[in-house]
């Protein structure tokens, strides 16, 4: 922010901020949470039943091994519909319902892969990959770290 | 005092045949803002293309050209908003009845860093050229430099063009095109498409008789997509510039349009022109309203450098060739934004210059 707003061109922002503030439209709150509901449940159901579905054909897996084999389908399937190009469609009705779920984080790696294979693999794709799941990934590792060292600390004590 | 511009070329801009001699107490400024071209340059030629989208639009009709493919088979975006804007500024000339060569100078801009689509679109070309960044308001930026320049007789021929691409635009500025996320109601959506104005001091076609130079204006708005009502305060103070200087008023023009505020930033300035003591009527209209139906889900309508220069370069210019309106007020709006300066806490600085064309 600019340090040298004279007092009157600061109470003309402040007035200026509230009265756009009243007159931009803001998102219906029941209408985004329903559907966020509905798609982020529909998108676990999905999961769910691939993962049954494995159980059934596939009774030799462990737990953990179909566990992994369900997200792996799931990750796949939202690449597939980035790559298709109708994932950033569903989003726009789902909001937290479509990136809450492992598939939010596959679009936005894979879209961020599809949109900078222009400069190259390597300046493009790889450079720029985690461009927007770099902050997930960053304070994943760093609260989960942060989560680790409390609980030991309280084990000690 | 008086000063003399000699340039040895003839080829180029005509300095050395046309130059003329200023003399210092006679500036063409009538006020501190506003420049009135006495000669008067016409717009005698004019092209505009737009995009798949826009082309479904309202305007879709207007248009010269509307792309069947944004990509147009180019490997990246960058290089079909390249090809809009060649296309542009070769079609504009065609209906200028005049060649590539004939033209002087080529003032361009666009949205892109280092605005590299109008410097290839100069290589690609061959024309001397300036490049001009103001944003979403670089149309009316080219047409005021243009003018000045075709009205003091140093070109003859002066290409005004600018182009914008919703891919190159939302890779820039916000997040790979297929990364799902949801937008605010009161977002816009970068116009794809490429406008030029051809200005000359021959021919005929509407004139450009005035040119306000806007100042740069913050009312402290930091929301990155909230572009209509950052830019609606420049919009205004250029607009009270350019009434008061002028003893003009909303009355005494066919249209006033303005470049890409949206739906909320056109109501947002005629809340703050009616607070100033201007009504605007009917007769004002905004280029980002008219250029999406509601259910192409664009929110508050077109934004981009494309979205007013396709429009005026089109359905603007026929209608006045046509005489449906002989005096328009034309002022594109800009943010002067990057998205370094915004996440480093700084508020979005806009811009608005006009130009008013008569027939």
């Amino acid at each position: 922010m600019s340090d040298n707003l004279s007092p009157k061109e600061e109470a003309r922002n402040t007035r200026y901020a509230e009265y756009v503030n009243a007159v931009s439209p803001q998102n219906n709150a029941r209408k985004s949470i329903f559907h966020s509901f509905w798609i982020g449940g529909l998108t676990c159901s999905i999961a769910q039943a691939v993962g049954d579905l494995y159980a059934i054909f596939m009774p030799q897996l462990s737990k953990d091994m179909i566990a992994s084999l369900t997200s792996m389908t799931i990750i796949a399937i939202a690449i597939l519909f980035t790559g298709l190009g109708f994932f950033d469609a569903i989003a726009r009705v789902g909001g937290a319902g479509s990136f809450l779920p492992i598939t939010g984080f596959a679009n936005a790696m894979a879209s961020a892969s599809m949109e900078f294979k222009t400069e190259g693999l390597i300046m493009g794709t790889s450079v720029k990959l985690f461009s927007v799941v770099g902050p997930v990934v960053v304070n994943g590792i760093v609260w989960s770290t942060v989560a680790g060292i409390a609980r030991y600390l309280i084990g000690v004590i | 005092m008086s000063v003399t511009l000699v340039h040895k070329s003839e080829t180029n801009c005509n300095f050395a045949k046309n130059s003329t001699t200023i003399p210092n107490n006679n500036l063409r400024q009538s006020g501190r803002q506003t420049m009135v071209f006495e000669n008067q340059p016409k717009v005698i030629g004019k092209m505009s293309i737009v995009g798949q989208k826009e082309g479904k639009g309202p305007m879709g009709q207007y248009f010269d050209k509307v792309l069947t493919d944004d990509k147009q088979g180019e490997k990246c975006f960058e290089n079909s908003e390249i090809r809009m804007l060649t296309d542009a500024v070769k079609g504009a000339t065609a209906s200028a009845k005049l060649q590539i060569k004939d033209v002087n100078l080529l003032l361009s801009g666009d949205l892109l860093n280092q605005i590299t689509s109008s410097s290839y679109v100069a290589r690609n070309l061959g024309i001397p050229y300036i490049g001009v960044y103001s944003a979403c308001s670089t149309m009316t930026a080219c047409l005021a430099m243009g003018a000045a320049l075709v009205n003091s007789g140093y070109c003859q021929t002066v290409a005004c063009s600018t182009a914008s691409h919703f891919a190159t635009a939302e890779r820039q500025f916000r997040y790979p095109l297929e990364y799902g996320c949801q937008r605010p109601p009161y977002a816009q959506w970068t116009v794809t498409g490429a406008g030029c104005s051809i200005l000359s001091s021959q021919g005929n076609g509407p004139r450009i008789t005035m040119a306000t130079i806007g100042k740069v204006i913050d009312f402290g708005t930091n929301d990155l997509n909230n572009m209509g009502a950052a830019m609606a305060p420049a919009a205004m103070d250029t607009m009270l510039a350019l009434f008061k200087e002028n003893s003009l008023s909303p009355a005494d023009f066919d249209l006033i349009i303005t470049g890409d505020l949206g739906k909320l930033g056109s109501d947002i300035l005629r809340d703050l022109m009616r607070e100033q003591g201007y009504g605007l009527g009917r007769n004002y209209i905004d280029c980002g309203n008219m250029m999406y139906y509601n259910e192409q889900n664009c929110y508050q309508g077109g934004s981009g450098a494309a979205c007013s220069a396709s429009v005026f370069n089109s359905y603007i210019l026929d209608k006045m060739e046509k005489g449906e309106y002989s005096k328009v007020a034309y002022l594109a709006t800009g943010a002067l934004m990057s998205t370094q300066s915004c996440y480093q806490g700084e508020t979005i600085p806009c811009i608005s210059h006009a130009v008013v064309i008569e027939r």
